[in-house]
């Protein structure tokens, strides 16, 4: 029997004894659990304060990382296979479609709960002296939620996605100056934004790659950093905010 | 008053603490209540993943992601909407070209909303409290931005058909739309006077009705607010403009048209 506790206890190493030590001790000394102080503010843990937007961001964004993982590994960036990848998940994959789905759902998600917690931010000021910087993060934050959810969206290459795309990328060819057709243009259509973006003058394979790209590597990496800069500057700000 | 002058004299400056040093300080170092993360924070936030977990669960059993026809570069569809978050956006394409709806608007919206914790002046009024009503003029211009942009997603999403017509959800698509009125441009000259009439007007009238917010702010976050703030509201007045009054363009050019 001793071979067991043994096992349990190098996992969790503080048994479950209750006591104020124990307690501090369990937050202190967990991988996991150490982003969070050991003790915190009674008016910070208000669910009628924070609405958990915040926290529930993260469990958004680790939903879509993992079902997003589990999707790559029937996903090729392809124009020729993408389309069929995707048949193949709504028709041959067990629980294709059911994953496909969770994915987009927690992307949605996490565009509105970036957006209600920034909401929420700014109502209580949390944005005042020190946190001015953490909201620049904040804003950072939220520009890579929607390139994120932007990129996913011409992954299926199908009309929808296509066409969305296009709207999208329009735009970037009438930025002023550096747009092939915007206002005091100086460059031609090969040349300008949207050609960096798409990597060509019309959507096609080079376009999936770099999407595919930044969808799956360079964006979430991004998003990564910034979220572990937003959640140290927290911690060395004193927690979240509280009335003054 | 002898007795006055003497006591006067009788102080030492000691040291000067500016006040938001002080503050930093208290907010760092809060002197207030506080409870064990384990169980208090942590059992919260598990009840909040299992209730989303759930949620996330049921809404994408119920609801299938859209799969359309294969990518086809030759075949326009009906409406060609961008993802529904920047529907907007698409949406402002009706009151402004490209290069303001698409580029110099998500551009100035990012900056500003960056720029939010340097232009308010006040360092600690409504902290950690929904204290709405102590911060009225930042509220409301936050509150009318995130209303906008969300006002125009709804919009493009569901009030907008083939061609960007405009469709009640419940309207059949089939049905024709009128040809749209016969727009015209401000002249040249009365729409520069125009634009330069609203900045001017609009910076100028609460610099002197509010002169005490006015030098709360000081002379450059008041000039960014303000700028900022009249931008933002170019957009109700240019759909005001082009809705009421048939008016396309403010100033046109042939280089460029707002």
């Amino acid at each position: 029997m001793n071979i067991f506790i043994q096992m349990w206890r190098s996992l969790f190493r503080t048994g479950v004894t209750d006591s104020p030590v124990h307690r501090v001790f369990r937050v202190v000394v967990n991988f996991s659990l150490h982003l969070h102080p050991a003790r915190v503010s009674k008016n910070g843990i208000k669910t009628t304060y924070t609405f958990c937007l915040g926290g529930l961001n993260v469990l958004f964004f680790v939903m879509t990382a993992i079902t997003g993982g589990l999707l790559m590994i029937y996903y090729t960036p392809d124009v020729d296979k993408a389309y069929a990848n995707m048949l193949d998940l709504e028709n041959v994959i067990p629980f294709g479609t059911f994953l496909r789905n969770l994915h987009r759902v927690s992307a949605h998600a996490m565009v509105i709960a970036v957006s209600l917690h920034m909401l929420r931010v700014f109502l209580t000021a949390s944005y005042k002296s020190p946190r001015e910087f953490n909201w620049v993060i904040g804003v950072g934050l939220l520009l890579m939620t929607f390139l994120l959810s932007f990129t996913g969206y011409l992954l299926p290459w199908d009309q929808l996605s296509y066409w969305a795309v296009t709207v999208g990328t329009t735009m970037a060819e009438n930025t002023p100056i550096v747009g092939a057709k915007g206002p005091f243009s100086v460059l031609g259509p090969e040349e300008d934004m949207r050609f960096i973006l798409l990597g060509g003058t019309s959507i096609d394979q080079p376009t999936l790659i770099r999407f595919y790209f930044a969808h799956c590597v360079g964006l979430p990496g991004a998003l990564v950093g910034l979220m572990a800069l937003h959640f140290w500057r927290v911690r060395k700000a004193g927690g979240i905010s509280r009335p003054l | 008053m002898n007795d006055k002058i003497e006591i006067k004299e009788r102080l030492r400056l000691l040291t000067v603490i500016r006040e938001e040093a002080l503050l930093r300080q208290r907010d760092i170092y809060p002197r207030e209540e506080k409870v064990d993360t384990w169980p208090n924070l942590l059992v919260k936030e598990l009840i909040a993943l299992l209730i989303f977990t759930i949620v996330l669960v049921v809404w994408s059993l119920v609801q299938d992601a859209p799969l359309e026809e294969l990518a086809n570069p030759g075949l326009t569809p009906k409406e060609a909407k961008a993802p529904w978050y920047f529907v907007g956006l698409q949406e402002l394409l009706v009151y402004f070209d490209p290069w303001i709806a698409g580029v110099v608007f998500p551009t100035i919206i990012l900056v500003g909303l960056a720029l939010i914790p340097y232009l308010d002046p006040d360092p600690i009024k409504g902290v950690g409290r929904y204290a709405i009503g102590k911060r009225k003029f930042a509220t409301f211009c936050f509150i009318f931005g995130f209303t906008m942009w969300f006002a125009l997603v709804a919009v493009g999403q569901y009030f907008r058909g083939p061609g960007w017509n405009f469709y009640l959800p419940w309207e059949s698509w089939d049905s024709p739309k009128e040809v749209e009125v016969a727009l015209t441009n401000f002249p040249l000259v009365a729409g520069i006077a125009f634009l330069a009439c609203y900045y001017i007007l609009g910076l100028g009238i609460p610099a002197v009705t509010f002169q005490n917010f006015f030098w709360r702010l000081g002379l450059i976050r008041y000039h960014i607010t303000m700028i900022l703030l009249m931008t933002m509201m170019l957009v109700p007045v240019k759909i005001l403009l082009r809705q009421v009054f048939h008016i396309r363009y403010i100033v046109q050019t042939p280089w460029f048209n707002i």
